[in-house]
C-alpha cells in the first residue's frame, strides 16, 4: 500500500450515497473527488487522474457500461462498480467489460474499504507480481517456480487444471473474477460458456485446500457472478 | 265516479319512456286532408328556415310532382341520393336508409310517410324507415294525409269510395312530437287542382271525378281537423299531467272489443279505436279461442293474427283467451280488467242457430251487469273478404271416403243377414254403430255422408215397400228423422272430442318440446353447448336449419368464430342478422323488415341486452312461418337467451369473486409487507435518533449496541425488500428460472458464510453425501430459499439449540432438510405457513413473505416444499428438487494440456 493519500473518484448521482462514501473514505485518509454525472466523472477522470474510480451503474445521463468502455479507451485506473441487487446481469457485463470489482447496494463500509485496498494493490506496478515466487496466505503456500502447493507443511497434489485455477485466482487475490474470465484464462477462450467445468473443478480444489469444503475460507463463491480468492489480509 | 290518480309505477314508466325518447330524434308531421293542400311545400319552407338557423339538414326523399314552387324550395338543401330499384324494367326511386344512417344529419326530410317501399327494401313501409332513423337519434320532418291513417281507413272508404292501401298505424302518428295541420278550404284546393298545381291536367281531370269531389274534400277536412284536435287534446292532457294538475283525470274508461277471424272484425277494431280515442280510454282487443271449436284453418289463423296486429298498431292491448264458452270468458276477463264498455259485432248467422245453440251475444248482454255493450254492424258494402277461410283445407281424402262408404256397405250387409231375425229398430242400431265408427275415423263431410247414406239405405232396403225410396207407412218418417238427428249429434260429438284431443296433443307436443329444451339447457354450463342444443332442438321442432350468432368480444356479430349452426350465412344474410341485433326486432322471411332474406332472424333478448341472433331457415322455404309458429319460435329463442344470459351472469359473478379474492390477497400482502418494512424501520429510526440526541450521555457499549442494532435491522430490511421484489417478479413472470448444473454444496457454503455471524450461536450439523452429483437449479433463487429457511429457523429458535442440514439423494431428486430443536410449528399450520403472507399468530411474527417466496421458487423448480414437526421437538423444513435431464459432459482432465 502506498503511503501518500490515494485519490478516489466517486461517480454517483445520489447525494446521500455520496455523503456516506465521502465521510467513510475521508476517515480512511483518502482524498475524494465527486462527480454527479457520467460526463463530469469522465472529465474529472481525465484531468485529475484518480487512483481508483467508484462508479454507480445507474447514472441518469449514461449507461454505466458505456462509461467503463470510454474510461478503458485510455486509462487502466481500477474501477469498482456499485450496483443495485436487481442488476446482476449488468454487474457481470461490467466486470467482463473491464471493471475490476463490484459492490452491491447496500454494502458495509468495511467491505468497501477492503475492495478499494485490493484494487489499489493490483494497480501497483506489475513488477512485484513477476518477482514474487512464493505466495503465502495463512497456512496456504504456493511456490510458483516449483509449481507446488502446501497446506501447512503437507504438500497438496493438484492436477494441472486445478493448479492453473488456483494461480489465476491467487494472482487476482481479493478481486472477484467472473466465470467467463476464469474459464478463458484456465481452459481457453472456446470454453467461456462451460460454467459447470469451473464448478466441478472448484469443488475438487476446495476439497483439497480448504479445511471445511462446505464452508470455504479461501475460495469464495460470488453467486451468479464468479469466484474470489480471499487472501484474508484484513 | 272513480278517479284515477297517477300511481308511482305509471310515473316511472313514463319517465323511462321519456328517457328513451330523449335519445331519439324528434318527429314532426305535416298533416293534411288531401293531396295538394301544400304539405310538402310547408315542410320544405320549414326546412329552409331551419337551414338558415344552421341545422345540419338533409333531404331524404321528396316528391315535388313537378310543382315549380316546391322545386324552388329544394334549392340549397343537401339532397341524399336515392336508391334505385329496378322493378318490372322500371327504375323506382326509393329512400336510401343506409345512406341516411351513414350521413347521420340532425334533421332529415322525408315525404309521404305512408309510402310502401319497393320489394327488396329493408322495411315494407316508409314509416318503419322513419322509426329506425328516430331511434338512431335523427329528427325527421315528414308528411301524411288523413286518408292514410289506419283507424280512419274505413271511414275514408265510406266517404270517397276509394280504397286506400297505404296505411299508417295511428300509434306512429301519436308518437309525433309535433303535428302541423296544413289546412286549405276545399274551394281553394279545387281551384289549385284546376290550375294544374296539384296534378298534371289529364290526371287532374280524373282525380276530380273521383276523389276530389267537394263533398269528399269537406268530409276529409273535417276528419283531419278532428284528428289534429284529438292530438292537441292529448298534448294538453299530457301537459297538465306533467304539471301535476290532477283533478282533470277522466273516469277510468276501458273498452273491450271482441274480435275473430271474421273480416268484419276490422270494422269493430276501428270503431273501438275511435271510441277509445274519444273517451281517452285504453282499449283491449280480445279473441276467444274455444278448445271445442273446430280446428281453425291456416287462413283463419292468418287473418286473426292480422286483426290482432291491426288492433295493436291502433294502440290496443291484445289478449287471447281460452275457454269453452266465449261469453263467459269475455265477461270474466272484462270484470277482471274493470272494463266499462264492450264492443261486439252484430250476429250475421241465421237466427235458428241462436235458438238451437244459444246466442253468445245474448249471453254477453244478459251477463254484462253494469258494463255497457255496444253492438256494431259489419260493413254491408264490404264483401266478406273470402269465405274460403271457412272452407276446409283438405277437401278430399280418399281414405276417409272409403271408410265412410265402406261402413255403410258393411252395415247394410250385416243388416241384410240379420233382417230375418231382427226388428227394423235393431237395424237402425246397426247403422248407428257404423256411423259412430265412421266418425271416429273421418272428417266431417264423410261422416255426414255416411249418415245420409245410412238413412237412405235403411229406407231402400228395409222399409216397405222394399227396394224403393218410397215410404208406405208415414211413421217411418219419424224413424228417419230421429235416426238422422241422433246420427248427426253423435258425429258432431265424436268429431269434437277428436279435435279437442288433437289440439291438446299438439299443444302438449309443443310444451313438451319447450320443456325438453329448457331441461337440457339448465344442465349446461358452457355457452357453446347451449348454442349447440338450441340449434338442434329448434331445428327439429320447426323442421328448419338454424344458425345462432353471438357477439364477439367487441360486441360485433361475426360468422367465422361465433356462428354455430346448420346452414351457412352469407354477407347479405349477416347484414340482416346484424340489423336484428342492433334493433332488437325480428326481421327477414315472413316479416315486414327485409322480407327478402332467405331466413327469419330473431333477437335473443335477455334482461341485460341482446344475447345474440337466431336465424331460422325453414326446409320448405316457400311456406314460410305461420304467426303462431313465430310466437312459438320466440318462446324457444327466449329460453335460449335466458340460458345464455345465465352463463354470462354466472361468469361475471365468478370473475367478480376471483377479483375479490385477488383483492383480498393483495390487501393481506400489503399489510404484511408494510408491517415487515415498518418494524425494522422503527428500530433504525429509534436507535439513530437516540444516538443523535443523547450523543454525549451514552456510554460506549450502549452506543455500540445501538449501532449494531441499526446494522442488523437494515440487513433485515434489505432481505425483506429482496423477497418482496422477487416474489412479485416471480409471480408476474418477470423472472425466468435460470437452471444450471452445479454442486449443491457450493451454494450451501455461500449461505453458511453469509449467515456465519448469526449462526455462531447455534451448533450446526451438516450431512452431505460425499458423491453428490451436479444438480440443476438457479443459484440466486436457491440461495434465497436457503437464506430464508435458515433465517426463519434463527428467528424462531432459542440460542444454543442445534441446527441440522441434511442432503439426501433420491432416485431422481435431491432432498434438503433443515431441522431445528425450537418450539416447532403450531398444530395445523404446517401447510398454511407457506401460504401467502401468513404470519403464524404472534409466535412467528416476521416470517412474512419469506416462506411464501420459498414455496414459489421451489415450485418453479418443479419441486415441493413442506414443513413438519420433528419427533423429539423442533421443526423440519424440507424441500425436494427434481434432477431432470442429463448433466453436461465433462471432458476428462487428462485430455487437456
Amino acid at each position: 500500500m502506498k503511503e501518500s493519500p490515494s485519490t478516489v473518484l466517486l461517480i454517483e448521482d445520489e447525494r446521500q450515497m455520496r455523503r456516506f462514501l465521502r465521510v467513510t473514505l475521508q476517515s480512511e485518509k483518502y482524498s475524494v473527488l465527486e462527480a454527479e454525472t457520467a460526463a463530469d466523472g469522465l472529465s474529472q477522470a481525465a484531468t485529475r487522474s484518480p487512483d481508483v474510480v467508484l462508479l454507480d451503474l445507474g447514472l441518469p445521463d449514461m449507461d454505466g457500461l458505456e462509461v467503463i468502455e470510454k474510461l478503458r479507451e485510455w486509462s487502466a485506473v481500477p474501477i469498482i462498480v456499485i450496483s443495485a441487487r436487481e442488476q446482476e446481469g449488468d454487474k457481470i457485463k461490467a466486470l467482463d467489460g473491464g471493471a475490476d470489482d463490484y459492490l452491491t447496494k447496500p454494502f458495509a463500509a468495511g467491505e468497501l474499504l477492503a475492495r478499494i485496498r485490493v484494487a489499489l494493490r493490483h494497480a501497483a506496478p506489475k513488477l512485484q507480481d513477476h518477482g514474487e515466487a512464493v505466495f503465502i496466505a495463512e497456512n496456504l503456500r504456493i511456490d510458483f517456480l516449483k509449481r507446488q502447493v502446501y497446506c501447512g507443511t503437507r504438500e497438496i497434489h493438484l492436477t494441472s487444471i486445478e493448479y492453473r485455477l488456483l494461480t489465476v485466482l491467487v494472482k487476482n487475490a481479493g478481486r472477484v473474477m467472473t466465470h467467463r474470465q476464469i474459464l478463458k484464462e484456465v481452459w481457453g477462450p472456446p470454453y467461456v460458456e462451460q460454467t459447470h467445468y469451473l464448478r466441478v473443478f472448484m469443488n475438487q480444489l476446495r476439497k483439497k485446500i480448504e479445511t471445511d469444503s462446505t464452508r470455504p475460507h479461501f475460495l469464495l463463491n460470488e453467486p451468479g457472478v464468479g469466484y474470489r480468492f480471499n487472501p484474508n489480509l484484513d | 265516479m272513480e278517479t284515477k290518480r297517477p300511481d308511482p309505477d305509471e310515473l316511472l314508466d313514463r319517465a323511462v319512456t321519456e328517457e328513451e325518447r330523449r335519445h331519439q330524434g324528434k318527429l314532426k308531421i305535416f298533416f293534411g286532408a288531401a293531396p295538394g293542400v301544400g304539405k310538402t311545400y310547408a315542410m320544405l319552407e320549414a326546412a329552409q328556415k331551419r337551414r338558415l338557423e344552421g341545422v345540419d339538414i338533409v333531404v331524404g326523399i321528396v316528391e315535388t310532382h313537378g310543382r315549380k314552387e316546391t322545386d324552388a324550395l329544394l334549392k340549397g338543401l343537401d339532397i341524399l341520393p336515392h336508391r334505385i330499384h329496378s322493378h318490372r324494367g322500371r327504375g323506382i326511386h326509393e329512400f336510401d336508409i343506409d345512406a341516411a344512417l351513414r350521413r347521420a344529419p340532425s334533421l332529415i326530410i322525408i315525404d309521404e310517410l305512408a309510402h310502401t317501399n319497393a320489394p327488396e327494401s329493408r322495411h315494407k313501409k316508409r314509416w318503419q324507415d322513419v322509426r329506425e332513423l328516430l331511434c338512431a337519434g335523427i329528427s325527421v320532418y315528414t308528411t301524411v294525409n288523413v286518408q292514410h291513417l289506419e283507424s280512419l281507413n274505413d271511414i275514408v272508404r265510406q266517404i270517397t269510395g276509394v280504397i286506400v292501401r297505404e296505411t299508417l298505424p295511428d300509434s306512429f302518428l301519436n308518437r309525433a312530437d309535433e303535428i302541423e295541420l296544413i289546412d286549405l278550404p276545399p274551394d281553394d284546393l279545387l281551384q289549385r287542382l284546376k290550375e294544374g298545381k296539384v296534378y298534371i291536367p289529364e290526371q287532374a281531370e280524373k282525380a276530380m271525378e273521383h276523389f276530389f269531389r267537394k263533398g269528399n274534400l269537406i268530409a276529409l277536412r273535417e276528419l283531419a281537423l278532428r284528428r289534429t284536435a284529438e292530438q292537441v287534446d292529448e298534448q294538453m292532457i299530457n301537459y297538465r299531467r306533467d304539471a301535476g294538475v290532477r283533478d282533470i283525470w277522466p273516469a277510468a274508461e276501458r273498452i273491450l272489443v271482441c274480435i275473430g277471424p271474421n273480416p268484419r272484425s276490422i270494422r269493430l277494431i276501428r270503431a273501438a279505436r275511435r271510441m277509445a280515442a274519444g273517451l281517452r280510454a285504453e282499449w283491449i282487443a280480445v279473441h276467444v279461442e274455444a278448445p271445442s271449436h273446430i280446428k281453425p284453418s291456416a287462413e283463419d289463423l292468418q287473418t286473426l293474427a292480422e286483426h290482432m296486429r291491426l288492433a295493436e298498431s291502433l294502440g290496443a292491448q291484445t289478449v287471447t283467451l281460452t275457454g269453452p264458452k266465449a261469453s263467459d270468458e269475455i265477461l270474466t276477463y272484462a270484470r277482471q280488467r274493470n272494463v266499462s264498455k264492450i264492443i261486439v259485432g252484430k250476429p250475421t248467422h241465421p237466427r235458428w242457430k241462436d235458438k238451437l245453440l244459444g246466442s253468445p251475444l245474448d249471453e254477453i248482454v244478459r251477463g254484462s251487469g253494469d258494463i255497457e255493450i255496444y253492438v256494431i254492424t259489419g260493413d254491408s258494402s264490404e264483401p266478406p273478404v273470402k269465405s274460403s277461410a271457412r272452407s276446409h283445407p283438405q277437401l278430399i281424402k280418399p281414405r276417409e271416403w272409403i271408410w265412410s262408404l265402406g261402413t255403410v256397405a258393411i252395415s247394410t250387409a250385416l243388416a241384410v243377414l240379420t233382417f230375418p231375425y231382427f226388428e227394423q229398430t235393431d237395424i237402425v242400431m246397426i247403422y248407428l254403430l257404423g256411423i259412430v265408427i265412421t266418425s271416429t275415423q273421418t272428417g266431417r263431410l264423410p261422416a255426414l255422408a255416411a249418415t245420409v247414406l245410412s238413412v237412405a239405405a235403411f229406407d231402400f232396403f228395409f222399409v216397405p215397400p222394399h227396394f224403393t225410396f218410397a215410404v208406405s207407412d208415414i211413421r217411418f218418417l219419424v224413424t228417419f228423422g230421429v235416426m238422422f238427428i241422433v246420427a248427426y249429434i253423435i258425429t258432431r260429438l265424436t268429431l269434437k272430442i277428436r279435435e279437442q284431443a288433437e289440439t291438446s296433443r299438439k299443444r302438449e307436443r309443443g310444451t313438451a318440446a319447450l320443456y325438453a329444451l329448457s331441461r337440457e339447457l339448465v344442465r349446461e354450463r358452457k355457452k357453446a353447448r347451449i348454442i349447440e342444443i338450441a340449434v338442434q332442438h329448434i331445428g327439429e321442432v320447426f323442421r328448419s336449419q338454424i344458425v345462432i350468432l353471438v357477439p364477439d368480444e367487441q360486441g360485433e356479430l361475426g360468422v367465422s368464430e361465433t356462428g354455430v349452426g346448420t346452414f351457412a350465412i352469407d354477407q347479405k344474410e349477416l347484414g340482416v342478422a346484424r340489423w336484428v341485433f342492433d334493433n332488437r326486432q325480428c326481421a327477414g322471411l315472413g316479416t315486414d323488415t327485409l322480407p327478402g332474406a332467405k331466413a327469419l332472424y330473431l333477437p335473443m333478448i335477455a334482461s341485460s341486452g341482446v344475447a345474440g341472433v337466431v336465424g331460422v331457415l325453414p326446409v320448405d322455404a316457400e311456406k314460410g312461418f305461420a304467426p303462431e309458429d313465430i310466437h312459438f319460435l320466440e318462446s324457444f329463442v327466449n329460453q335460449t337467451a335466458m340460458a345464455i344470459e345465465r352463463i354470462i351472469l354466472a361468469k361475471e359473478a365468478h370473475d367478480e369473486r376471483l377479483k375479490a379474492e385477488a383483492q383480498k390477497v393483495r390487501n393481506t400482502f400489503l399489510s404484511s409487507v408494510s408491517h415487515d418494512l415498518r418494524s425494522p424501520l422503527a428500530v433504525v429510526e429509534g436507535a439513530a435518533s437516540t444516538l443523535l440526541e443523547k450523543e454525549t450521555s451514552l456510554n460506549r457499549p450502549d452506543r455500540l449496541e445501538l449501532l449494531r442494532t441499526i446494522r442488523e435491522e437494515t440487513d433485515r430490511l434489505e432481505r425483506i425488500i429482496h423477497n418482496v421484489l422477487n416474489l412479485t417478479r416471480l409471480e408476474s413472470g418477470a423472472i425466468n428460472i435460470h437452471k444450471e448444473w452445479q454442486p449443491l454444496e457450493e451454494i450451501i457454503g455461500v449461505v453458511l458464510n453469509r449467515l456465519s455471524e448469526r449462526l455462531k450461536e447455534h451448533p450446526l450439523e451438516l450431512h452431505i453425501p460425499p458423491d453428490l452429483p451436479l444438480i440443476p437449479f438457479d443459484t440466486l433463487l436457491l440461495e434465497q430459499v436457503l437464506v430464508n429457511l435458515l433465517e426463519n429457523v434463527l428467528r424462531h429458535t432459542p440460542t444454543g439449540t442445534p441446527i441440522e442440514i441434511t442432503i439426501t439423494l433420491k432416485k431422481s431428486a435431491v432432498m434438503i432438510d433443515i431441522a431445528d430443536r425450537g418450539p416447532g410449528i403450531p398444530a395445523l399450520e404446517e401447510e398454511t405457513i407457506f401460504s401467502k403472507f401468513n404470519r403464524s399468530n404472534q409466535t412467528r411474527i416476521g416470517a412474512g413473505i419469506g416462506l411464501t417466496i420459498c414455496r414459489a421458487i421451489i415450485e418453479a423448480h418443479g419441486g415441493r416444499i413442506w414443513a413438519e414437526n420433528r419427533p423429539g421437538g423442533g421443526a423440519a423444513f424440507k424441500f425436494v428438487i427434481p434432477i431432470e435431464g442429463t448433466p453436461p459432459a465433462l471432458i476428462p482432465e487428462k485430455e487437456l494440456t
